[in-house]
């Protein structure tokens, strides 16, 4: 039931070339839910041209770096990559001299919109701080499309987001998975089709939020609510399937926070664990096998180092920082080759930022963690740390079958760079999304501006 | 478990202690590197020679003493060691941990003026050899909040005493103007106006002194030692360095500067770059950083990343601190100021002036540029070579010198790799030790 509903609300003003088979997949096991897409996606891609960059050294998170190759971006998709192709004659073609291309990057932890600039009271809306598990809110409720980051992030050559709720709860909502594109709604920056995220948090946070007032007001108290969650989320499950494959009596009474945590148990909704820790990671791991669902990606894991074969092990990606750390007593252990050891273990690394100014530079946070493991003797090549930034996320959001590679077939997500990438002197130049070019760093008159910035921010007109 | 973690923390202050012993009295000559003076133009195939602590000769065609100790820098830069102009390291270990921060102080209605931060600097703090290692050898250690935060001072990063780090003190007053809330305060001008009444109680208080002494004053905004301490500003030996963004704001304090005669330097500056003009005619000189482009409050709308190339070509003299927000802002992440001179670079900031930026420019607003931030002889030896540009990522500081000594302990994260690097069959095998 979840399914039709689902695909009998497309709009059909918004005909996009991988809606349909993109929706599908969202419906798919929503089926504790009457809908299982009651805000659905309004995105179009922009409108765009047939282009083809030359010359270029390609960094195509597929496979070996391309120098001097070249990539066509046809229909909003990537029609052909390599050392040389076949482009139409009406194409659009950007001479790329000592320029190098990239997959769009995925940010996975972003908390654009929800709380966003100018910040203060009035704009935060990442923590749903009333109750410690609050698995009900959907974070794309608090997302506000003219929050200045948005163009920003876009400069740096971000092209998808994941949008969390902030880290005050145990269980603290879905998250939204972004385009970096204007919209005048949520809806129409929602990537068509994503799975929704889940966000939870370990350690300080909820029981420094939360210990004044009810608790929890420790680690135990922490894992207990997280398994009192779970126990009702079965049951709630349960009742639900059992109800969806005999229609007998009146169907379950609806619950919004168990509807989330039921689409975790199915396999639906892609869990983002908080954590810092090795241990408390050790731990949530096991409570992810007591009740069956898969953590997708542990975020922060300033730890993650001392569990890389566990992660490795389970499958379990690491969303870290280069060098954060110190900050509070479970960061404190951080070291710059967390990355580097991590993806040494055979785990997957994602670079991520939780921060609204490296998010704009993840190439930079990247270029310090590569460094990190060469002095260690573990050096890590361009072609791999490249995925760190597009291919593992995309991953990490259930997306990379669509984004995240320079692959014929994949969406034309691409970043045209003034140089090498991970040199400090390089800035995303051109940015597509969807093959629609939506950033451009030498024509100011194009560059997307908030309705908030009119006015309020001096218009620079410059690279931003 | 607690004897090994024991063991590890008094492993690692011994092993400190043996690798900083290399005695100072050693003359080390730095040979064929690309030496940066940033006091004076750059020197290809030039020669440094270190004793006794000092820089004796810096050249290109230098002779080198018999028995010194030698460090190829072929193909390498030779520069001064980076000067951090605003942090808290050593001041703040972990922010979350109220225990370990001791950066602000209460003050008498948020006027703290008398509070010399660098007397609960932790010369042990485990953040200082990170940064360090990454070629950091000298910084000014800053007291935050309140409305006049309190006194700075530029310490060297060597092992000791603070009495032994520290360089001069105090090299500022500090404080804030443009967050009334934070000063206990209702608006932007009655912080002003705070402001001033503490400036002329202060001289008020400088011209009758006995008279105070003999409680025959009438009451005054702040308290003796708040005054006393404010009477090198209103004498305009000590500047006045004010954390400030919005543009009206810098415009607001510069007004106060000329009226008392005070030293003004700007820190933070989001908006400078709309005053550039008038700062460089005014002389005053502006700490702000390169990775910051957000409207992240009303008061910093205009924030830009060209901030500090703009006011370089206007003729502001600029130092490059840490703006990056988030995480980059904390102690730990002092060894990032590199981070900001590259980005200061591709924001329209020339490369020199970025490297005099983050050396020489600090040394002289703080009035240290006869002990630091450049390569001359009679300077403190705080000298690093670096595998190559040292604002790109692939450069590291191969050889750090504070004072003539060269450090190369191993930091508290180091230790952890050790510990890690081969991790055990499975997750439940103890880690080696």
């Amino acid at each position: 039931m979840g399914t039709a509903g689902c695909t009998a609300r497309t709009p059909t003003t918004a005909p996009s070339p991988s809606r349909d088979s993109a929706q599908a997949d969202a419906g798919r096991g929503g089926i504790s839910t009457p809908n299982a897409d009651p805000f659905p996606s309004t995105y179009v891609p922009f409108p765009s041209r047939t282009t083809v960059v030359r010359n270029v050294n390609i960094l195509t998170a597929a496979g070996p770096l391309i120098r001097n190759g070249a990539i066509l971006l046809q229909n909003g998709k990537i029609a052909a990559v390599g050392t040389t192709v076949e482009a139409p004659a009406d194409a659009l073609v950007i001479d790329g001299s000592g320029k190098y291309v990239t997959p769009g990057i995925v940010d996975d932890h972003s908390h654009l919109g929800v709380y966003a600039a100018p910040g203060g009271n009035a704009l935060s809306d990442g923590n749903e701080a009333t109750n410690p598990a609050t698995p009900q809110v959907w974070a794309e409720h608090s997302v506000w499309p003219q929050d200045p980051q948005f163009p920003r992030n876009l400069a740096g050559g971000v092209t998808t987001l994941q949008v969390l709720p902030g880290s005050a709860n145990l269980i603290g909502g879905r998250s939204a998975i972004l385009k970096v594109v204007p919209g005048r709604t949520v809806q129409a920056m929602k990537f068509p089709g994503a799975k929704y995220g889940l966000k939870m948090a370990c350690g300080e946070n909820p029981k420094r939020v939360y210990g004044g007032r009810g608790g929890p007001s420790t680690r135990m108290g922490n894992v207990a609510g997280y398994r009192a969650a779970w126990i009702k989320a079965v049951d709630y499950r349960r009742k639900w399937d059992k109800w969806n494959a005999d229609h007998k009596g009146d169907p379950p009474a609806r619950d919004l926070g168990n509807e989330t945590l039921a689409e975790v148990l199915r396999g639906n909704i892609l869990v983002h664990n908080h954590c810092y820790r090795a241990d408390e990671m050790a731990q949530m791991i096991d409570i992810a096998h007591e009740f069956g669902y898969q953590i997708r990606s542990f975020h922060h894991g300033v730890e993650a180092y001392k569990i890389a074969d566990l992660l490795a092990k389970e499958g379990i990606a690491g969303s870290l920082w280069a060098d954060w750390g110190s900050f509070k007593m479970e960061a404190i252990d951080a070291v710059k080759a967390n990355m580097a050891l991590v993806d040494h273990a055979g785990a997957r690394v994602i670079v991520h930022s939780d921060d609204p100014s490296g998010s704009q530079r993840l190439n930079q946070e990247a270029a310090k963690a590569m460094e990190a493991g060469a002095e260690i003797g573990i050096p890590v090549s361009e072609e791999q740390a490249i995925k760190w930034l597009t291919i593992n996320p995309a991953w990490a959001l259930g997306l990379d079958d669509r984004i995240g590679s320079l692959e014929k077939g994949k969406n034309a997500d691409v970043v045209l760079w003034t140089g090498d990438p991970f040199s400090i002197y390089s800035k995303p130049e051109k940015v597509w999304i969807d093959g629609a070019l939506l950033y451009d760093r030498l024509d100011a008159s194009e560059q997307w501006r908030t309705d908030f910035e009119l006015g309020f921010v001096p218009f620079t007109g410059t690279n931003r | 478990m607690i004897s090994y973690r024991l063991n590890s923390r008094i492993g690692a202050v011994v092993f400190t202690a043996i690798l900083a012993t290399p005695a100072a009295a050693q003359t080390t000559a730095i040979t064929g590197g690309k030496v940066y003076p940033v006091s004076g133009p750059l020197i290809e195939n030039g020669t440094v020679i270190i004793a006794n602590g000092k820089i004796v000769a810096v050249g290109a065609n230098v002779p080198i003493p018999a028995g010194a100790q030698r460090i190829d820098a072929t193909g390498k830069i030779v520069t001064p060691g980076f000067v951090d102009a605003s942090t808290q390291l050593g001041v703040q270990e972990i922010a979350a941990v109220n225990d370990t921060r001791d950066m602000s102080a209460r003050g008498k209605d948020n006027i703290a003026a008398a509070f010399t931060v660098w007397e609960g600097l932790n010369p042990n703090s485990v953040m200082i050899a990170p940064a360090r290692k990454e070629g950091i050898t000298s910084f000014v250690v800053v007291p935050t909040g309140g409305l006049v935060s309190g006194q700075a001072a530029l310490v060297d990063v060597v092992p000791g005493t603070t009495t032994d780090m520290i360089v001069r003190s105090p090299v500022a007053m500090v404080a804030e103007v443009g967050d009334p809330q934070s000063a206990g305060l209702g608006s932007r001008g009655e912080l002003i106006v705070k402001l001033r009444e503490l400036l002329e109680d202060t001289k008020f208080f400088q011209a009758h002194r006995d008279a105070f002494d003999r409680a025959q004053t009438r009451p005054f905004v702040a308290s003796r030692l708040d005054l006393q301490a404010m009477i090198p500003v209103v004498e305009g030996k000590l500047p006045l360095l004010i954390t400030v963004n919005r543009a009206s704001d810098i415009d607001a304090a510069m007004r106060l500067a000329r009226d008392y005669n005070v030293k003004l330097m700007i820190s933070s500056g989001a908006e400078a770059w709309m005053m550039a003009d008038k700062l460089a005619a005014a002389r005053i000189p502006v700490l702000t950083g390169a990775m910051n482009n957000i409207p992240d409050g009303f008061a910093s709308l205009g924030q830009r990343q060209e901030n500090a190339g703009l006011l370089r070509k206007a003729g502001v003299q600029v130092a490059l601190i840490g703006n990056a927000g988030g995480g980059d802002e904390e102690a730990f992440n002092v060894r990032n100021l590199k981070q900001e001179a590259g980005n200061a670079v591709s924001y329209g900031m020339t490369w020199d002036d970025a490297l005099r930026a983050v050396t020489l420019a600090p040394a002289e607003f703080f009035g240290a540029a006869d002990r630091v931030g450049s390569l001359q002889p009679g300077r403190e030896a705080n000298v690093v070579v670096w595998s190559g540009d040292p604002f790109e990522f692939t450069t590291r500081a191969e050889h750090v010198f504070v004072r003539g000594r060269e450090y190369n302990e191993k930091t508290r994260q180091d230790l952890l790799i050790e510990r890690y690097r081969n991790l055990p069959g499975t997750h439940n095998t103890p880690p080696p030790r």
